[in-house]
């Protein structure tokens, strides 16, 4: 096993990177992601590895980039967050319906107006539709066995999908914290030099990205869409290899003391471990309460999910964006609508909190679970909004 | 578990401070967190940075709002920054001042334990700067005893290179030097 | 996931056989598309009064005009749109656009 040490997440995603043989890589600077770009770009002009990293003049050229060399057959890597996320939006679709793997690492953040540099959900929520595989760390140690995770499962002939892997930026990305790494052996053992399907090369002409008439666009979105979704199996399975190797299990539902819970809490990202102690501490006070962690956003494990929950009276859905005018926090509606046909399911209470670095303590998940209790049936509100 | 705050002004060092103390918790074979007060680097602002470092695995991930032990870098922060707010009973308030203990009490009303060393002095004298952040870990060490005084001097010895042994001279003078002001 | 032969028919029947990202694997199968039928004009060049220029190949914006063994250039109907473009630059006013129905 790999050395202990201290570190900051930021810089650790970078070197987490480093050990996967990457192509290129194309970071544009933004807070809270700039650590990871800086010491991405140091390790490359170290020449710690092999890499081309290609200074761009903005996000929508360092996707574009990541798009290309992808398409040429690199392993190619880019981080951003919010207003970065933002400017890439136009090109993240491409990406995914021309299949091609490029693994990206989002410092989460809120995105504008106001201007807010901290942490929420707000940033990826807009790029749920994009057709990417989409995933939350929820500590350092995962930010690293997660980020090499992505080259493989991105790049396996049967996925062939991009992938955003999410990082709770500050919370995360600043955070000073206890990780191991593998070494590089045992990288390069479980992440071989990528093997495209295709690779544009003067050699062997190929188009790609092609032009779709109306005859054919629906048939595309289609198997797009089958892709996504068949990817799941791939990426149980390659979470279940790292499991064996590395003794770190990854599932696309976690769950904490949630069996037979009358109540559970569910998060997404760096939230889930305060939310355990909170769970810890309603459990020492006798009260029916676990948690849900859903590692997996896109695709939606909804079968695990809905294992994860069988049994429970309330749901209590921390959603860290809202859709404005719409049902609700963007995860609460999606698990809302799976369930809407369901006999039985839980009552659904929807908060929305933790916006633009609101902190949220172990005492508000008390307070929110003690507040859910009181509900008679399914809402959604903000929490500790001042009123 | 212990949590530690820290203030001072952007660009003296709290976040330094931090990190070097995690990752010599760390080293040490404990867990250890170290954070800013997230947000954006302003230069001679009132500044904090935090540390939690526990015996065992540490999941909280919000910030500190009752710490266990309060570090003031800065003298000229004590009467403008409410340092002792939150400060657990039976905690711990080391501060860096050329003052009297008492007069520290007085101005911050301040009943509880406390620890004063001049590390500016120290720092203007070991390392030629005014700059107090490490020579201020080892009155820190000295107050609170959560680490041995040689596990800092790995941390250090990385970041500062050939510097390290400058820092670790004024940490050890600080360590020494540091008074002890029994709660009143 | 294996690549799939030459599709002859005009669009995949179903989405199974859609290629990843609508890859296109056979290289320049543009060529089987003969846009000629779209022309409803064509050009006709009058070699008494064409001088050689070029200047038709260099407008020509589907590339379809070629110089011949004597060296005057001749759109390939196969693929020339009609658009009359060549005729518009020939200075010499050796192109004119003649009706496909006459």
């Amino acid at each position: 096993m790999g050395k202990r040490v201290g570190m900051e997440v930021g810089i650790a995603a970078a070197e987490a990177v480093a050990l996967c043989n990457i192509d290129v890589a194309a970071v544009y600077p933004i807070t809270p992601q700039s650590h990871i770009a800086e010491h991405l770009a140091d390790i490359v002009h170290d020449g710690r590895i092999n890499a081309e990293f290609i200074t761009v003049e903005s996000e929508h050229s360092s996707i574009s980039a990541c798009a290309g060399a992808s398409a040429a057959g690199a392993r190619v890597y880019t981080a951003t967050s919010s207003q970065g996320l933002m400017l890439m939006h136009e090109i993240l679709p491409i990406v995914s319906a021309m299949r091609l793997p490029v693994v990206m690492g989002n410092a989460n953040r809120a995105i504008s107006g106001p201007l807010n540099i901290w942490n929420d959900h707000t940033d990826i929520m807009p790029q749920r539709d994009c057709g990417w595989i989409c995933m939350f760390a929820e500590n350092g140690q995962e930010v690293i066995d997660m980020t090499i995770q992505s080259f493989k499962i991105a790049e396996h002939p049967d996925v062939m999908l991009p992938i955003v892997l999410n990082i709770d930026g500050f919370q995360l990305t600043h955070m000073i914290e206890p990780m191991e790494f593998p070494s590089q052996a045992q990288v390069n053992r479980f992440l071989p030099p990528r093997k495209p399907f295709v690779a544009l090369h003067p050699d062997n002409p190929i188009s790609m990205g092609c032009f779709n008439m109306p005859d054919i666009f629906t048939e595309s979105m289609k198997a797009k869409e089958t892709a996504l979704r068949n990817s799941k199996k791939i990426i149980v399975k390659i979470w279940n290899e790292w499991g064996k190797l590395f003794g770190r299990h990854y599932r696309p539902v976690e769950t904490y003391k949630a069996k037979g819970a009358k109540t559970l809490i569910l998060t997404m990202g760096s939230m889930g471990e305060t939310a355990s102690v909170a769970v810890d501490e309603m459990r020492k006070k006798g009260a029916s309460v676990g948690l849900v962690k859903m590692r997996l956003w896109r695709p939606l494990p909804i079968e695990e999910l809905r294992a994860a929950i069988k049994g429970a009276k309330t749901l209590i859905v921390m959603d860290r964006a809202i859709s404005f005018g719409g049902a609700g926090g963007p995860v609460a509606t999606d698990i809302k609508s799976y369930l809407f046909q369901d006999k039985s399911r839980p009552r659904i209470v929807n908060y929305i909190m933790g916006l633009g670095g609101r902190d949220v303590t172990v005492d508000d998940f008390i307070a929110m679970t003690k507040k859910a209790a009181k509900k008679k049936e399914d809402t959604f509100e903000f929490y500790g909004v001042r009123e | 578990m212990i949590e530690i705050r820290w203030h001072g002004r952007g660009g003296q060092g709290a976040v330094t401070s931090v990190e070097m103390l995690a990752m010599a918790a760390i080293e040490a074979g404990k867990y250890a967190q170290g954070f800013p007060a997230f947000g954006p680097e302003r230069r001679g602002a009132p500044v904090m940075a935090f540390n939690r470092i526990s015996e065992k695995p540490i999941k909280i991930r919000s910030g500190i709002y009752r710490p266990d032990v309060v570090v003031v870098l800065d003298p000229s922060l004590v009467g403008l920054v409410n340092v002792t707010d939150g400060l657990k009973p039976g905690g711990v308030l080391v501060v860096n001042t050329s003052k009297p203990a008492s007069e520290i009490r007085k101005v911050l009303n301040y009943k509880g334990r406390l620890y004063t060393v001049d590390a500016t002095h120290i720092a203007r004298e070991e390392l030629g700067v005014p700059i107090a952040n490490t020579t201020m870990l080892g009155a820190v060490l000295k107050a609170t005893g959560v680490l041995a005084l040689k596990d800092l001097s790995a941390p250090l010895a990385e970041r500062f290179g050939r510097l390290a042994i400058k820092n670790v001279k004024a940490l050890k003078r600080a360590y020494d030097g540091v008074k002890t002001a029994q709660a009143a | 996931m294996k690549k799939k032969k030459a599709v002859s028919k005009k669009w995949p029947e179903k989405w199974q056989e859609v290629n990843p990202g609508c890859m296109v694997f056979i290289p320049g199968n543009a060529s089987a598309l003969h846009t000629g039928s779209w022309r409803a004009q064509r050009p006709v060049l009058d070699i008494q009064k064409c001088i050689k220029c070029g200047l038709c190949y260099i407008f020509c914006p589907e590339g379809c005009i070629s110089e011949d063994s004597e060296g005057f250039f001749k759109a390939n109907l196969d693929y020339c749109k009609g658009c009359g473009i060549c005729a518009h630059e020939c200075w010499p006013e050796a192109i004119v656009m003649v009706e496909e129905e006459e």
